[in-house]
């Protein structure tokens, strides 16, 4: 595993007013489930995808939250938010949604903030990055 | 080396579709090998052989599977192309239909993933 | 590391947001609507003068001339497709989309 490619997605848009974001999902659960090395990064708009108590009922779109939710169970576990992003929203570690629990505590887990220089950091170890 | 292309959006809405073309031809110039070239989101409209712009327009279908025929790999996301309609009916020559997994791994197999979308 | 970026900075935060990512010795590549960061005198030009402190800055040169831009900022280099490679050669890149 430690010789797996590091692959990075990176979401920038904001939910709902497109589907990017929903068909993002879709590769980070493929590229996780074919043994690659896979961060996965919540920048700008991004972040707005991981709030919680959002609710699609009323717009008739099927919404990803539940998909959120399994992240680690499809094996998307190193999972990042941008803390100046999430600061410019007015929002805090406690307004993103949980993305599995802790298979020792069973504790749930919400995705690590990190700070812009950590994630240029961490750019910078991968061999591919997809903007999705 | 080699290469793999992700294409994002449409063709003619959206730039990322010419600006992903002249970079292919600039990598084959320069003696690189593409491993594929993979249509996600609405980049799965860049292949349709409904398309028929005027005569005087380039033709990017028709572009994109004149570049299937030397041999690359175009392959058109089918969970994005069912919703959006797209079957293997409507595709352009040296073109198909394949899952995301065809996307892990051609980056699997290439030294570096490019992304054109909006 | 190549960031390459494709929004007007008139009507998109991506190159605001895209700075607080680039570490020195990475390239940012302008293409498409990118293009337009690119240019003298607007409100936008301070973020490339400021891209161009730590690292270089290439704006794809068919994009330019597609939209009659030619007063560029000092020190910002032109790029063709072949440029592009290259620069794909020797980095990893992320698209600022």
């Amino acid at each position: 595993m430690s010789d797996a490619k590091k692959v990075m997605i990176t979401v920038r848009k904001p939910p709902h007013g497109s589907i990017y974001v929903h068909e993002a999902i879709e590769v980070m659960f493929i590229v996780a489930s074919f043994g690659l090395d896979l961060s996965v990064v919540f920048i700008d708009d991004g972040v707005l995808a991981l709030k919680t108590g959002q609710d699609t009922k009323e717009l008739g779109i099927k919404g990803f939250m539940a998909s959120i939710g399994a992240f680690m169970d499809f094996e998307v576990t190193k999972v990042y938010v941008d803390r100046q992003s999430l600061e410019d929203r007015n929002m805090s570690e406690a307004d993103l949604a949980f993305i599995g629990e802790d298979e020792t505590t069973e504790q749930p887990v919400r995705p690590t903030i990190l700070d812009s220089s950590a994630i240029a950091a961490l750019m910078a170890e991968q061999q591919s990055l997809m903007a999705l | 080396m080699k290469f793999t292309l992700l294409i994002l959006d449409g063709p003619y809405n959206h730039a990322a579709s010419d600006s992903a073309y002249q970079t292919a031809q600039a990598m084959l110039r320069r003696g690189h090998d593409i491993r594929g070239v993979f249509f996600y989101h609405d980049g799965v409209y860049n292949v349709s052989n409904a398309s028929d712009p005027p005569q005087d327009d380039r033709n990017i279908p028709q572009r994109w599977s004149a570049l299937g025929a030397q041999n690359i790999d175009m392959v058109v996301c089918i969970a994005a192309a069912k919703r959006r309609g797209i079957t293997n009916e409507l595709l352009v020559p040296n073109t198909r239909i394949s899952g995301l997994g065809q996307l892990a791994t051609m980056i699997i197999e290439s030294d570096r993933l490019v992304v054109f979308g909006d | 590391m190549l960031h390459t970026l494709n929004k007007s900075p008139f009507s998109h935060t991506s190159l605001e947001n895209c700075l607080r990512f680039i570490k020195p010795d990475d390239v940012l590549l302008l293409l498409e609507d990118g293009v337009y960061a690119a240019t003298r005198g607007t409100s936008r030009s301070h973020l490339i003068e400021q891209a161009l402190q730590n690292g270089h800055v290439f704006a794809m040169q068919a994009d330019l001339k597609a939209r009659g831009l030619t007063d560029l900022i000092d020190g910002v280099q032109l790029a063709d497709y072949d440029k592009f490679v290259e620069l794909l050669e020797q980095h990893s890149s992320h698209a600022w989309r």
